[in-house]
């Protein structure tokens, strides 16, 4: 192996990076930070599979990422047009704005 | 005409009746309404004598298959013999002339339509009650005139001061009648049981192919049976709705309450006859209980007030005369007494209800008197009327109580002196009655006598007629001693002509004991009618008013406290316990505990509902703290393992 330093590292990283995407998406409000935790935590699974991919020399997983790069990438575009129409609704873009359907 | 259409023809005309008069009877004029009805029954009764100058042996109409088991058919099915068809002359014949008399008597009336529409059903399902040649038509028959009877009694529910009285007296009788019914049910599936038939000429074959089938279920079956008859004939213990029943309209009690529907109990009886002569037992029990309620009966009517509760505890007490002819096995004799009874009694009532009729609504005797003069042609109708059943020589009562008589003295002593005992009292509050509504002074003041009249002809006729009637009913049925050749025409005729009578016979005195029989009653009858009369003419005696009665009087006036006992034993016992599973069991218990169940789910759906607060983040944090749940979950299981 090439990469120098043990798998824990990578895992470690991985995961940091999904708990810190995970919990912005729990206490924060701003719904453009929500989509930005969200592309963390989609980054920190990416990792983890280059990560497998590499640890087991099977080159698999490392196609798997592009598609979910071009999955997230799509989602981007999706999630800040809803943003931009939700704006337009409320003039807000509180994510605590949005609970219309609880009644 | 075959006998079938003429017997569906019979059958419909009632029912036609029914219909026309209940659809359209609001828009109809009275005078129509009334026709209508009439011309009904009276058809019926036509149909009916052509059917009797036919009468052949049993013929059996099938019309069509109710129920259809693998070994069990019920057929709606009808039976023409001479039992049903001399019923059917009864019903229809006395029927028509009060239909007749109510078109007189029910003429201010409101409900005049729905009266007669009433009144039409009540024809019909009397009519398949007699008809019917199976314990199911029978019962749907039974059932039929229980419901009109009910309809009828509480006729005037709505009226201002004796609405509710009216209505509980229908509730009453319906009550009462229920009792008896679930005997009848009983009854009819313990046949079922035990012949797998319910129509009457099968069974009757059976008993007679197989005469090992005596014993305990005949008993049972029978006692059904009998209960059955003593809800609807008022006999001892559920006598007391008939009296009660007296609230519906005079024409009401003349017709279902006193010529008809009463003695379907005992047409019941006759029908089975060859059941009750298998179990002499319920024979027995039936003798006594016609004995206990003849007398008892008799005794309440002594000092009834009432113009209509007089003939009403007549009715029981002749009813139970009746029920003692059917314990001694004499049925043709029971059914000759139904006949003069259907004659006199109905008269009476009628009578009863011009009488009413004329002083405008009042029933109370101690409000009458003198009354000869001022309705006339009442007056001697019902003097008629009280003679026949009091019997006095050579009316049709005399003669059919006579045969009661007979019966009783040739099988046992003791009944016959109770007998006597209860016929003299009929003798003396029939009379009492009679004197004290048509003789002496008017005790209704001045103002309700210059209004009191006689009634119109629509009401006079039928009283005419049924005292002819009243006068030679006892022609039928002649003892020996005169006419040899014509007398027992009735016997003979039943007998003959319906299934089991032909075995049986009533036993007939020899010359010496019958003539002096007659003799004796006789002179009982004269004896209480010169006493009467002076007592209560001579002697100007009348009503006392309820405080100066003695004490045997209180007894009578009070009916001998039957409806208190019964309250004590029966319904009140029932109200404490419905009270209670009202009260306790319902509300305590089954409708907290209901409420208790949907508080419950309503509150752990409040708790469970704040989870969905709408909030995008908080939906975020449970659904990572489920994930972090399962996860550590399965780490901690693979480290367990490992």
């Amino acid at each position: 192996m090439s990469i120098g330093t043990s798998l824990d590292f990578f895992l470690f990283v991985a995961i940091a990076l999904f708990a810190i995407g995970a919990i912005g998406a729990m206490t924060r409000k701003n719904m453009i930070v929500l989509l930005m935790c969200i592309e963390l935590m989609l980054n920190a699974v990416n990792l983890m599979l280059v990560t497998f991919s590499t640890y087991y020399g099977n080159g698999d997983a490392q196609i798997f990422v592009f598609f979910t790069m071009v999955v997230a990438a799509a989602e981007a575009t999706v999630g800040l047009s809803i943003i931009i129409m939700a704006y337009r609704n409320l003039k807000s873009i509180d994510i605590d704005m949005y609970n219309q359907l609880k009644n | 005409m075959p006998q079938d259409l003429t017997l569906i023809l019979l059958l419909s005309f009632p029912l036609l009746g029914f219909a026309i008069n209940g659809i359209f009877g609001k828009q109809l004029p009275k005078m129509v309404i009334g026709s209508i009805a009439t011309v009904a029954v009276f058809a019926s009764f036509l149909l009916a004598t052509s059917l009797f100058s036919r009468l052949d042996g049993t013929t059996i109409v099938n019309l069509f298959n109710v129920l259809d088991f693998e070994n069990l058919q019920i057929n709606a099915s009808f039976q023409i013999d001479a039992l049903s068809i001399w019923m059917t002359l009864i019903i229809t014949g006395v029927g028509s002339l009060i239909h007749l008399f109510s078109i007189g008597y029910m003429s201010h009336d409101e409900g005049f339509y729905k009266f007669f529409t009433y009144l039409n059903l009540f024809i019909f399902s009397m009519l398949i009650l007699v008809l019917g040649s199976n314990y199911f038509v029978l019962f749907f028959g039974w059932e039929g005139v229980g419901m009109c009877s009910y309809l009828l009694i509480s006729f005037h529910y709505n009226d201002a001061q004796k609405g509710i009285a009216n209505s509980l007296a229908g509730r009453k009788a319906f009550i009462m009648n229920r009792i008896g019914d679930v005997g009848l049910l009983v009854a009819l599936f313990m046949i079922i049981g035990q012949f797998n038939t319910l129509e009457y000429t099968k069974i009757g074959h059976l008993i007679e192919s197989n005469k090992a089938l005596t014993g305990g279920a005949m008993f049972f079956i029978t006692l059904s049976l009998f209960i059955a008859a003593t809800g609807k004939s008022a006999q001892i213990p559920l006598f007391s709705w008939l009296p009660d029943a007296m609230a519906g309209p005079t024409p009401v009690s003349a017709l279902i309450h006193a010529a008809t529907m009463v003695t379907a109990g005992i047409y019941l009886t006759v029908r089975s006859n060859f059941l009750f002569e298998l179990a002499p037992f319920t024979q027995n029990i039936i003798l006594y209980t016609g004995l206990a309620t003849t007398l008892f009966a008799a005794f309440m009517a002594l000092r009834q007030n009432d113009i209509k509760k007089v003939l009403a505890y007549s009715t029981v007490s002749q009813l139970g005369l009746m029920f003692v002819a059917l314990g001694f096995g004499a049925y043709t004799v029971a059914l000759f007494h139904v006949t003069t009874h259907a004659f006199f009694k109905a008269l009476l009532f009628l009578g009863s209800g011009s009488v009413i009729h004329g002083m405008h609504e009042e029933q109370d005797i101690r409000k009458m008197g003198g009354l000869a003069k001022l309705m006339p042609i009442t007056h001697f109708t019902f003097l008629i009327g009280t003679m026949a059943i009091s019997g006095i020589p050579f009316l049709s009562g005399f003669f059919s109580k006579d045969e009661i008589m007979a019966q009783a003295l040739h099988h046992n002593t003791f009944a016959y002196i109770v007998l006597v005992i209860a016929v003299t009292m009929t003798a003396v509050y029939m009379f009492r009655l009679y004197f004290l509504t048509f003789h002496g002074e008017f005790r209704g003041g001045d103002q309700l006598k210059s209004k009191v009249h006689e009634s119109g002809p629509s009401m006079t006729l039928p009283l005419i007629i049924l005292a002819i009637l009243s006068i030679f009913g006892g022609l039928l049925n002649l003892p020996g001693l005169f006419f040899k050749n014509s007398a027992h025409w009735f016997d003979h005729f039943l007998s003959a002509g319906t299934f089991g009578l032909n075995h049986i016979h009533p036993v007939h005195l020899d010359f010496a004991t019958s003539i002096q029989l007659m003799i004796f009653a006789s002179i009982v009858a004269l004896s209480v009618l010169i006493w009467a009369y002076l007592n209560y003419v001579k002697k100007g005696n009348i009503a006392k008013d309820d405080k100066d009665l003695n004490g045997w009087e209180r007894l009578s006036a009070a009916k001998l406290f039957v409806d208190e006992l019964y309250n004590v034993l029966i319904v009140n016992p029932i109200l404490a316990i419905s009270d209670f599973t009202g009260k306790i069991i319902d509300i305590k218990l089954l409708r907290n505990g209901v409420y208790a169940l949907a508080d419950g789910v309503l509150n752990s759906a409040n708790i469970s509902r704040k989870w969905q607060s709408g909030f995008l983040s908080s939906y975020l944090f449970w659904m990572v703290f489920g994930l972090i749940i399962f996860v550590a979950y399965y780490i901690l299981k693979i480290s367990v393992w490992h």
